[in-house]
């Protein structure tokens, strides 16, 4: 299992980047990290006739905090992430989501970017980027351009991407005041892609929720929130009855696909279970408490 | 069609210098064109760990990168860590805790290991099992891996006492 040939193109900025996509005119691949295009490489999925290596553009992996916003450039390792004290402070629940993605070996090399613009099905960055209503910075050739993370996934693999784009930095708003998060997955095997995962956050006002949000992977082509869960949730204290309601919300809103993995039935289960214990949890921390 | 290019690079101290093509993967050249065959080559696509190093000191799967990329960077590999006559505390932590029976896993665990060791409190045999959950080993049942680590960790703790 070797991959293709291929021209190599190592991009000393980004304007040398977008320059190269440009000039491959759709036949270039961008490689950041590889921990995911490097398989499908060696298994020839792809062929791409250029890759162009960004890993050598410097300011484009950095943590960058805000009054109101934390930015995190493209190039960012799930390392990183996973040990940066800012996001533990700022946004704990993507910290927690770092140490389910794959093995330090993997998230040494694998970035966030790179994460986001392959956008598998089952990954845990992009539901994250889509809880925490975050927006990707896209840069091309042509020019600068803001996505939401909710307008961004469009199918499996498939994103908001041109052929000559790539993504600089994503820009998560930081979790407002008394808000609590739970992440919840279920995978084979530690470090696998999830079956199913489900992160929330909940934001308090006087003893109430006033803002909800759920946000589920692996149960579909991409990431998406539990809409009528977040509506049900909200201007109610939390209880074991509302609990049920939400799971069985989550339950019917879905639905997964079968595959070598898990069954349908069992993927829809899951997000109802991890649904249920994901906005308990968050129920909790947003009153202080451990989860 | 894809055009050979020249790279400068130290594995294990020593400088080397090639022209490799742009597709061959670190692992490979490692093996093939250095001769360092402690790096054994699994999977191919980053799932069994055998083909783990240190780049940078930090551990990756040398079949998830191009030699190419190495341009510039010290590498660390197996045959870096000791040497039979003088097997460093890890390796030796291995052999007294039977912690291989084929040998085909082992250099990927002692360089996840290394960086594990490194970058994590490790203050449960849980952590040692999850920081291991991307290397597999048919034959040990992990357990003996496990131990060998547990030891390795526990001596470092009572140096730094």
């Amino acid at each position: 299992m070797k991959p293709a040939a291929f021209d190599y193109i190592v991009a000393d900025s980004l304007e040398a980047a977008v320059a190269a996509l440009a000039g491959a005119g759709g036949e270039a691949k961008i490689i950041a990290g590889g921990q995911s295009l490097v398989p499908m490489l060696n298994f020839r999925l792809l062929k791409p006739s250029v890759l162009v290596d960004i890993n050598r553009i410097p300011g484009l992996a950095f943590i960058k905090e805000s009054e109101k916003t934390i930015e995190v450039g493209a190039l960012t390792r799930h390392h990183q992430i996973e040990t940066s004290p800012v996001i533990a402070k700022h946004l704990p629940v993507l910290g927690c989501a770092m140490t389910h993605v794959a093995h330090l070996a993997i998230r040494n090399r694998g970035t966030i970017g790179g994460s986001l613009s392959h956008a598998d099905p089952a990954a845990e960055l992009p539901m994250l980027a889509l809880l925490l209503d975050a927006s990707l910075e896209i840069a091309s050739a042509s020019g600068r351009r803001t996505v939401a993370a909710r307008d961004f996934f469009l199918a499996a693999l498939t994103v908001d991407l041109n052929d000559g784009d790539i993504v600089t930095g994503i820009t998560f708003p930081k979790l407002p005041a008394k808000t609590g998060w739970g992440f919840e997955e279920v995978a084979r095997r530690s470090g696998d892609f999830a079956l199913a995962a489900v992160a929330a956050t909940l934001t308090l006002s006087g003893g109430a929720i006033a803002q909800a949000r759920i946000a589920m992977t692996g149960v579909g082509p991409t990431p998406r929130r539990a809409g009528d869960a977040e509506a049900l949730l909200t201007g109610k204290p939390l209880g074991p009855d509302l609990i049920e309601a939400v799971i069985k919300l989550v339950r019917a809103g879905v639905e997964p696909e079968s595959d070598l993995h898990a069954s349908a039935d069992y993927r829809r289960h899951l997000a109802g279970a991890l649904a249920g214990r994901a906005v308990a949890a968050a129920w909790r921390r947003a009153q202080g408490k451990t989860a | 069609m894809s055009k050979p290019r020249s790279i400068k690079l130290t594995v294990n101290g020593t400088a080397y210098e090639h022209t490799v093509e742009p597709r061959l993967l670190l692992a490979d050249f490692l093996r093939n064109t250095l001769g360092l065959t402690g790096t054994h080559v699994g999977c191919e696509h980053g799932v069994c760990g055998a083909c783990t190093v240190l780049v940078g000191g930090d551990s990756v799967r040398a079949c998830l990168m191009f030699a190419v990329q190495a341009d510039g960077c010290s590498i660390e590999t197996v045959e870096g860590l000791g040497s039979i006559a003088q097997l460093n505390p890890l390796q030796e932590a291995f052999r007294e805790h039977h912690a291989l029976q084929c040998g085909f896993c082992t250099p990927g665990m002692l360089m996840t290991a290394t960086d594990m060791i490194r970058k994590y409190p490790l203050a449960t045999d849980d952590e040692i099992r999850e920081g291991l959950s991307g290397n597999l080993c048919r034959c040990t049942g992990y357990e003996h891996i496990v131990q060998a680590i547990r030891a390795v960790v526990a001596r470092n703790a009572g140096k730094v006492r």
